[in-house]
């Protein structure tokens, strides 16, 4: 807070009967004595007498405020007198004292009261399952539009799908290769004391290959892909709300679906898997180097290890499960993207739900997948 | 209204300032000055710089040379601290409002006194909401976001806000712009009860004819980086300029010019 130096206003009790006000009566000067006007009163039915002679400066807060005053002391039958007041403040207060008047006549609005936390909890519950349902119906809404589009497959746009598989796979590649490299490098070197104590150094390559091949390379891939590109889709979508322009779209006669959702699907499933495989070589990659400078297993035996281990099973797996996140990623950031409303605050609100919301649901499936491929022994 | 009246009778003192984007020169040598309570109007093409000077004096911009002084303050060089009291002696509303998105109406107006002075929250409420109010809002309006609002709606939020602070120079940029007949006969009236009741100086960028004939003491007409004339509407509607000429040939122009020349209907249409 920085406050103008002003004199400040003001009071002074000279009798029972009697205020002298001086300083500034302004939105910076009168701060200090709101309170004491507050407590100020006088006894029933009298006349109070207030000197107005040394105020200094008046604006429409300080009128305000002693309008307020003369107000609540008239409620207790207090009659309030302003003397010597300069014509220009007296026409100013005058000014005020319509409008105040004018406003009580309008009445006050009740104050709304903060919700109470059983009500916050319904108040959540029911915006979760409204926006579960709205959801739901998106995904029902895509499917129709991915039919009709498999049925006429002249209303396939491929520009927007090759400009996505760009955006959103070549352009991720230096991103996802260096963090798959960090994270071969990382499970290799944690492994390796472990792997050392026993003399079994030779099984990192199983550590390396079965991890990064099953579970790390297509998770890490689906998590930077979702910041990446699903925020990317959010915000693109959700300022083409806020400026009219998917209004614009339908009213020209293009569905919205068919031009801005279907070629990110495609686009990503596309993508999705094939990044995962550039991430599951680099991962690889990462933990024989770590394997050479660790546990002296050169590269020749750690590929030798790899081949024999990791089966053509573990491979299929990881890559399997990229198209499901690719359509979760694509889904809930177009989602999010649809659901802006208002302004563009709600743009950045939305953009953050969208990543938060497909990285939860994408280790969510991801855990569903293993749950799965336990009970079918794969 | 408040103590800290400069002693002349003017607000705004520009003298030779020149602006120039890269090889687009905008302002070349430009000579302009306001004086305290009057409206006064920047009319020009698009591209003739108004937006700019404006930019200018509420030193959101710094010129390349030359001089301005408001409210008796020379902007070249300014201090922080100076720069900081001088900005809480104008209001300013912007074309789209410049509203903050994720506050609320009466938060919005409240913010400059939440800011800048020590007032307790119940008064900067009671203020903001009698504000509004001063700009022709409901109460209710005051708990509403700026993205729940018409464009209308969100001028005069933004006009409320400017005038939280209780300015001495208020800057209007393009009041009327894109409102119905009735709103924008509304803003005119508003401008000029300001005026009246708090001898506040006006200074509006606008192209509404009807806004310029109606309720503004003096206008500048810019073209080429100068002031081409300055005057009453009807002090320029006899200047044979071309820059000038735009505004009073064409049928609008001409309008506008009957609708003022005839005072009584006017009065008649606006109760």
């Amino acid at each position: 807070m920085t406050l103008i130096p002003v004199a400040p206003a003001e009071i002074t009790r000279t009798s029972s009967q009697e205020l002298a006000v001086s300083g500034s009566w302004t939105a910076h000067g009168i701060g200090q004595i709101e309170t004491q006007l507050e407590a100020l009163s006088a006894s029933f039915g009298s006349t109070m007498v207030i000197d107005a002679s040394r105020i200094e400066a008046f604006d429409t807060t300080g009128a305000w405020v002693m309008e307020k005053l003369r107000r609540r002391l008239f409620c207790d039958s207090i009659v309030i007198e302003i003397i010597y007041l300069q014509p220009d403040f007296a026409k100013l207060l005058e000014v005020v004292g319509q409008e105040v008047s004018r406003q009580a006549g309008t009445g006050k609005q009740a104050a709304s009261e903060p919700p109470t936390r059983l009500t916050s909890l319904g108040l959540g519950a029911a915006a979760a399952f409204e926006q579960g349902m709205a959801l739901l119906g998106f995904v029902g809404e895509c499917t129709l539009t991915l039919g009709r589009c498999l049925a006429r497959p002249s209303c396939l746009r491929w520009r927007p799908i090759l400009y996505n598989i760009r955006s959103a796979g070549f352009d991720a590649l230096p991103i996802v290769g260096i963090l798959a490299l960090l994270l071969g490098i990382v499970v290799a070197y944690q492994g390796a004391d472990q792997l050392r104590q026993y003399g079994a150094n030779i099984f990192v390559a199983d550590l390396v290959g079965l991890s990064m091949l099953r579970e790390f390379a297509p998770l890490i891939t689906a998590i930077i892909v979702a910041g990446r590109s699903g925020s990317a889709y959010a915000a693109q979508i959700g300022t083409m709300a806020v400026t009219e322009e998917i209004d614009a779209m339908r009213t020209i006669g293009i569905a919205p679906l068919e031009l801005l959702v279907l070629p990110k699907i495609f686009a990503m499933i596309i993508v999705l898997p094939l990044l995962t495989v550039f991430a599951d070589v680099l991962g690889v990659l990462g933990g024989m180097l770590m394997a050479r400078a660790q546990l002296a297993v050169s590269y020749a035996e750690f590929l030798d290890r790899f081949v024999k281990t990791v089966s053509v099973t573990a491979y299929l797996i990881g890559i399997g499960k990229a198209p499901v996140f690719a359509v979760i990623i694509v889904t809930i950031g177009c989602f999010q993207g649809f659901r802006t409303h208002g302004g563009p605050d709600s743009v950045g609100r939305q953009t953050t739900r969208s990543v938060v919301q497909s990285i939860f649901l994408v280790i969510v499936a991801d855990a569903l997948f293993s749950v799965a491929f336990s009970a079918l022994d794969l | 209204m408040t103590s800290l009246a400069s002693p002349d009778n003017t607000v705004i003192e520009i003298s030779q300032l020149t602006t120039r984007f890269g090889d687009h020169v905008v302002h070349a040598g430009l000579d302009l000055v306001v004086r305290r309570a009057e409206i006064f109007a920047l009319v020009g093409g698009s591209g003739s710089g108004k937006s700019t000077l404006l930019r200018e004096i509420i030193l959101l911009q710094q010129p390349e040379s030359g001089s301005i002084k408001v409210l008796g303050v020379d902007l070249e060089n300014i201090s922080d601290a100076a720069a900081l009291a001088l900005r809480q002696r104008w209001g300013v509303m912007f074309q789209s409002g410049g509203l903050f998105g994720s506050l609320t109406i009466r938060e919005n107006v409240g913010l400059p006194l939440r800011e800048h002075t020590g007032l307790s929250d119940t008064l900067i409420n009671e203020i903001s909401e009698w504000k509004l109010a001063m700009a022709g809002l409901d109460p209710e309006v005051g708990a509403q976001y700026p993205s729940e609002l018409s464009g209308g709606m969100m001028k005069r939020a933004s006009l409320a806000r400017a005038l939280a602070l209780d300015p001495e120079l208020l800057f209007l940029d393009e009041p009327t712009a894109g409102l119905d007949p009735e709103s924008a006969d509304e803003i005119d009236q508003l401008i000029r009860k300001l005026r009246d009741l708090f001898g506040l100086s006006i200074v509006i960028i606008t192209h509404d004819l009807d806004l310029l004939w109606q309720v503004t003491d003096r206008v500048a007409v810019l073209a080429d980086g100068k002031v081409q004339g300055i005057g009453t509407m009807a002090e320029l509607s006899g200047i044979d300029l071309p820059a000038t000429r735009k505004f009073f040939d064409g049928p609008r122009g001409r309008a506008a010019q009957q609708q003022a020349a005839a005072p009584n209907h006017q009065q008649d249409r606006m109760k």
